[in-house]
């Protein structure tokens, strides 16, 4: 492991996810990705009599379908990284209480997954754990109330507005090979282009994701065609044209490459305005579809940049306005590993 | 010029408008037909019940109210607010939304800190601006 340019660490001697699983809700299992998911909900409420407790279900199902996977007892693994978007992290301090696992909670808005990904790869990779689990979560109803409305307000939203997935991702990782291996990750920078309005957070977070993107090709002194796809978290149907116009203003033609998990989980004609936000919306097309994918040899290498909108309620309503922030790992099918520099 | 140079002017190209014009005609529309139909509610109450103007009006407007409260329990209000926007929100339906919807979301926290403490959490500006504007009102014409 070693740190290369300002702001990538650079995993050579073998870190892996072992195994990983995704856990959703009805909508997102009803979406073009649904056949991908471990877990599936018809009801938002997973059986239970909250939302908040229904986002935790959702994790305990991600995490312990991970687990039965990688064929791992709870009392195995070395370290547990979660994070999630309610107050206090609510959901995995609560899944934490029921591990018998040392636990490390992590917030980062959206960009948990990876940031969680990220930092147990390089706790692996520094020999302070053998397995490492990571997880996150978000649930629609409990975002809506934690951030915006109570759900059943009737609110005109704009179409730049996102929808928060129902769902949760689990993934093991360690040093044992598995089929997926961690190269590389870009830790990001906290950027504030200024912008205000909770209900476009795609526009607030394009520029960190441009900015960790573009540092990640600076770093390692790669381009956009070393990766079979460059995925951000939930930039939506708005940040996503603008991320590529950034990038493309620096000289990176990414068009090619590029999609965004926010446009990937959802149909087009299902309500969701610009696209699907919320720390699940990486997490599970991360765990869920590009695992499944990579492993069937439809990519070989991703560059996954999860976007987080750092959005405090009580700073939106003083005016502040929203810093964003993205983290970026690099993932690519055992066995094809290769050729990126350095 | 790009969005590198002046992010905050540059990305307002990439930031669909709302559609302020058929907004404000669904606005019209929808609005206009809620108070049509209290309107004939008030009427109906002062015919057949001989109900005074003033009752008319209150059995009227709790009517619209139950109405509404109604379809935000069976979690349809939003879907009709999405579409009605303004027209939706701006009445006694949207208020009485405003409160019910509240109260559902907080259920979980109880009767007491939930229901009650949070019931007015998205429509109490609404009743206290309301409040001072009927005091401010009934002051100039008394």
């Amino acid at each position: 492991m070693k740190r290369v340019g300002k702001q990538t660490w650079v995993f050579d001697d073998g870190v892996y996810i072992q195994a990983a699983a995704a856990a959703v809700g009805p909508l997102e299992a009803d979406g073009p990705l649904g056949r991908y998911f471990d877990v599936c909900h018809r009801d938002l409420y997973c059986g239970e009599k909250t939302w908040e407790l229904a986002e935790r279900r959702l994790m305990r199902e991600a995490v312990d379908c991970c687990l039965q996977k990688a064929g791992v007892s709870a009392e195995e693994v070395d370290l547990f990284l979660a994070g999630d978007l309610l107050n206090q992290s609510a959901t995995s301090n609560y899944v934490a209480r029921e591990l018998p696992i040392p636990f490390l909670c992590l917030f980062g808005a959206c960009s948990t997954s990876m940031q969680t990904l990220a930092a147990a790869a390089a706790l692996v990779a520094g020999g302070l754990a053998d397995r490492a689990l990571v997880a996150t979560s978000s649930h629609n109803a409990t975002a809506e109330r934690q951030f915006r409305y109570p759900t059943e307000l009737g609110v005109q939203k704009p179409k730049t507005a996102t929808f928060t997935v129902t769902g949760a991702g689990a993934a093991l990782v360690g040093r044992t090979p598995g089929r997926w291996r961690l190269r590389a990750a870009t830790i990001g920078k906290v950027i504030d282009a200024g912008l205000k309005n909770p209900l476009d957070m795609g526009a607030a977070m394009a520029p960190a994701a441009a900015d960790t993107i573009e540092q990640h090709f600076r770093d390692l002194g790669v381009s956009p065609g070393d990766y079979d796809l460059i995925v951000t978290g939930d930039l939506s149907r708005v940040g996503s044209v603008i991320v590529r116009e950034l990038l493309a203003e620096s000289g990176y033609d990414v068009t090619d490459v590029y999609n965004d998990c926010g446009l990937m989980i959802y149909r087009p004609d299902q309500k969701v305005f610009a696209g699907g936000s919320g720390c699940a919306c990486s997490a599970v097309v991360t765990y869920g579809y590009l695992l499944q994918e990579l492993a069937r040899g439809t990519f070989r290498r991703l560059f996954v940049v999860a976007t987080g909108a750092l959005l405090s309620q009580t700073m939106v309503q003083q005016k502040q306005s929203i810093p964003a922030i993205a983290h970026g790992v690099v993932i690519e099918a055992a066995g094809q590993e290769s050729d990126l520099p350095p | 010029m790009g969005l590198r140079t002046d992010y905050l002017r540059e990305v307002k190209a990439f930031q669909p408008s709302p559609p302020y014009a058929a907004n404000a005609v669904k606005a019209f529309l929808v609005g206009g037909a809620l108070c049509a139909l209290a309107q004939w509610l008030v009427d109906w109450y002062g015919g057949t019940f001989a109900a005074s103007p003033l009752e008319a009006h209150l059995w009227a407007s709790m009517v619209m109210a139950g109405l509404a409260i109604v379809l935000t329990a069976v979690g349809k209000y939003d879907d009709f607010s999405q579409f009605a926007g303004a027209g939706a929100t701006m009445l006694i339906t949207g208020l009485a939304n405003a409160i019910a919807s509240a109260a559902i979301e907080h259920r979980s926290e109880g009767w007491t800190a939930g229901v009650a403490g949070q019931m007015l959490k998205a429509g109490g500006a609404a009743v206290i601006y309301g409040l001072i504007a009927a005091y401010v009102l009934g002051l100039v014409w008394p």
